[in-house]
């Protein structure tokens, strides 16, 4: 890993970019390493495009402005390519994970990319199978994880389950629809 | 052994954190972006029955410090939190909490001053009451805000000092960004707050006293001295305080942080979030041999001009960072403080000012680098050129 890596979420408004920064942090600080989550606040709009930020690292993390290179980025809404520059500052390096049904291949003709690694999930279809809504923020947390390494598949399940258990006692379906949309995603994620 | 437990964290999660475990008598507040979050969670904790608090939800902030006064005086430990135009909307009854000697305790969240409207971090709400007569703590990340708020009950309260007592983030930058952080227990925390003993409490029957009195020209100036002295003895107990909670739980707090100072023949000052992404500036330009160094102020009030003036002393030049504008056309506030801190040093250093960062405009680590640059120029040519400029702004 990296020294200090640095991850980009696009998103709309009440699409879950902020949560998803916000759970990932958590399941980081849980395996004691360090972390921020932040959001990128304008005008708050449901529907209008956003930007959260993660940055984690082995070593406290006493930086607190914007992340402006970031060596990942996370797209929650395919309908933002195109309308939002998702790539601004991605090194020659750097990672797309992008939530669509189509191929990384389709999605490097489409943004005519240069450089970088694709990686696709259709999160819609995974978590609207096992969560029976659209909940994209899950599916990509386990695309994440099996992406970039940040959290190992076993420790992402575990805590999610250990946070879940607390807020949906009654709701075993929740949990578990959570934990598989997880683990399908570590199997359904595509790379070039 | 102290217990500790890591937990993810926003500024305002950590702020209502340590109010649930101060457990406060009574909490009057009215939401306000970005600080809403602070009085929210804790109203859940209030409706969940966590804390023994009465909550009293007002219609503004104005009732809210005036019934957080009110039953500070009546001899309860109280708490509030608010930013921006709330605080300006308290200003007139803060002076009064202080004239009163109530040592209410306020998480106040720092945020620009409406024209035009914004709602993102500057210290122009924090630094408009800093005559209030209210103790003001800065915190740099969630950690600093939690630790601050447990502090700030013990300084407030202290005998010595009865003062009210503001401990402050940056909005959204801290208050709505998620860190790591150590958590204390909730019997620690109590344990460290103690009792709140009032030397006067308006509801002690047997002992009858007069609260909000007027003063003529006999008595005013005498009990606004009094003021004086309470804010005059408030660093020893600041000082003591954060030893204190540094032995218990590991954390030391004093009224500045040096980083790299020792040798430094250029720095920086600032307060709140901006010195963490400072500190990397400073790492970096000592990895290029520039002797950079960096001076935290976590106490603005009381201003630790001694202090400062004794870690300053052999640094050839220093950049002010004032996130903040005085519009005195003399620079801002914090600026204003350091530099006369360093009148009486029989060879002073060179200083300037920069205001940045007004309404939220991101500070990064580039443009700190470059103010250390115009620092070494600075030391080397002898000449400060500009002695005030706006750093990040469109001219």
């Amino acid at each position: 890993m990296a020294e200090l890596l640095e991850i980009r979420w696009h998103g709309r408004g009440g699409q879950g970019a902020k949560t998803g920064a916000l759970l990932l942090g958590e399941t980081v600080v849980s395996t004691g390493k360090f972390m921020q989550a932040f959001p990128d606040y304008g005008p708050e709009r449901m529907g209008a495009p956003m930007k959260a930020y993660n940055r984690i690292s082995d070593a406290p993390i006493t930086v607190h402005c914007g992340v402006t290179s970031p060596q990942v980025v996370v797209v929650l809404d395919p309908t933002l390519l195109g309308k939002v520059d998702v790539t601004q500052g991605l090194p020659d390096n750097g990672v797309l994970i992008i939530n669509t049904p189509k191929s990384p291949a389709e999605i490097r003709t489409q943004l005519s990319l240069k450089g970088r690694k694709v990686y696709t999930i259709d999160a819609n279809k995974v978590s609207t199978e096992t969560l029976g809504r659209a909940i994209p923020n899950t599916p990509i947390l386990g695309a994440l994880a099996k992406v970039t390494g940040i959290v190992d598949p076993k420790t992402l399940l575990d805590d999610t389950r250990h946070k879940l258990e607390k807020k949906f006692k009654n709701k075993p379906e929740v949990i578990e629809g959570n934990l598989k949309a997880i683990s399908r995603a570590f199997e359904e994620v595509r790379s070039e | 052994m102290v217990t500790k437990e890591k937990a993810a964290r926003t500024g305002n999660e950590a702020m209502a954190e340590a109010m649930r475990q101060i457990n406060p008598d009574v909490v009057a507040a009215y939401p306000i972006t970005p600080a809403t979050e602070i009085v929210q969670i804790f109203s859940g904790y209030v409706a969940d029955g966590l804390v023994d608090t009465e909550y009293v939800a007002v219609e503004s902030e104005h009732s809210a410090m005036s019934a957080c006064i009110g039953a500070s005086a009546a001899g309860a430990r109280v708490m509030t939190g608010t930013s921006s135009q709330g605080l300006m909307l308290m200003a007139e009854v803060l002076y009064i909490a202080s004239g009163m000697r109530l040592p209410i305790v306020l998480a106040e969240v720092n945020r620009a001053i409406s024209a035009p409207i914004n709602i993102h971090c500057d210290h122009s709400d924090t630094m408009a009451n800093r005559d209030a007569g209210w103790i003001q703590l800065f915190s740099e990340n969630s950690q600093e805000a939690y630790d601050n708020m447990i502090q700030a009950v013990r300084i407030a309260e202290h005998p010595d000092v009865s003062l009210p007592t503001m401990a402050t983030t940056d909005g959204f930058i801290i208050s709505h960004g998620m860190e790591a952080i150590e958590l204390i227990s909730d019997d620690e925390v109590q344990k460290f707050v103690g009792k709140y003993q009032p030397a006067h409490p308006l509801l002690n029957v047997d002992k009858p006293i007069t609260a909000g009195a007027l003063d003529f020209t006999d008595y005013y100036f005498e009990h606004r001295r009094q003021i004086a002295v309470g804010m005059a003895n408030a660093p020893k107990v600041i000082a003591r305080i954060g030893k204190e909670f540094g032995d218990k739980f590991g954390r030391y707090y004093g009224f500045t942080e040096s980083y790299k100072l020792d040798d430094a023949e250029v720095a920086i000052a600032c307060l709140g979030s901006t010195a963490g992404t400072a500190r990397v500036a400073v790492d970096n330009l000592r990895s290029r041999g520039v002797k950079a160094g960096l001076l935290k102020i976590r106490v603005f009030r009381p201003f630790p001009a001694e202090e400062i003036a004794n870690i300053l002393k052999n640094v050839k030049a220093i950049a002010v960072l004032d996130r903040s504008d005085g519009l005195s056309n003399f620079g801002g506030p914090v600026f204003n403080e350091i530099r006369s801190a360093l009148y009486d040093l029989p060879s002073r250093p060179l200083v300037v000012d920069y205001i940045y960062g007004l309404g939220g405009r991101d500070i990064f680590v580039a443009d700190i680098e470059k103010v250390y640059q115009t620092l070494s120029d600075i030391s080397k040519s002898g000449k400060i050129g500009d002695l005030v400029q706006y750093l990040g702004v469109r001219e």
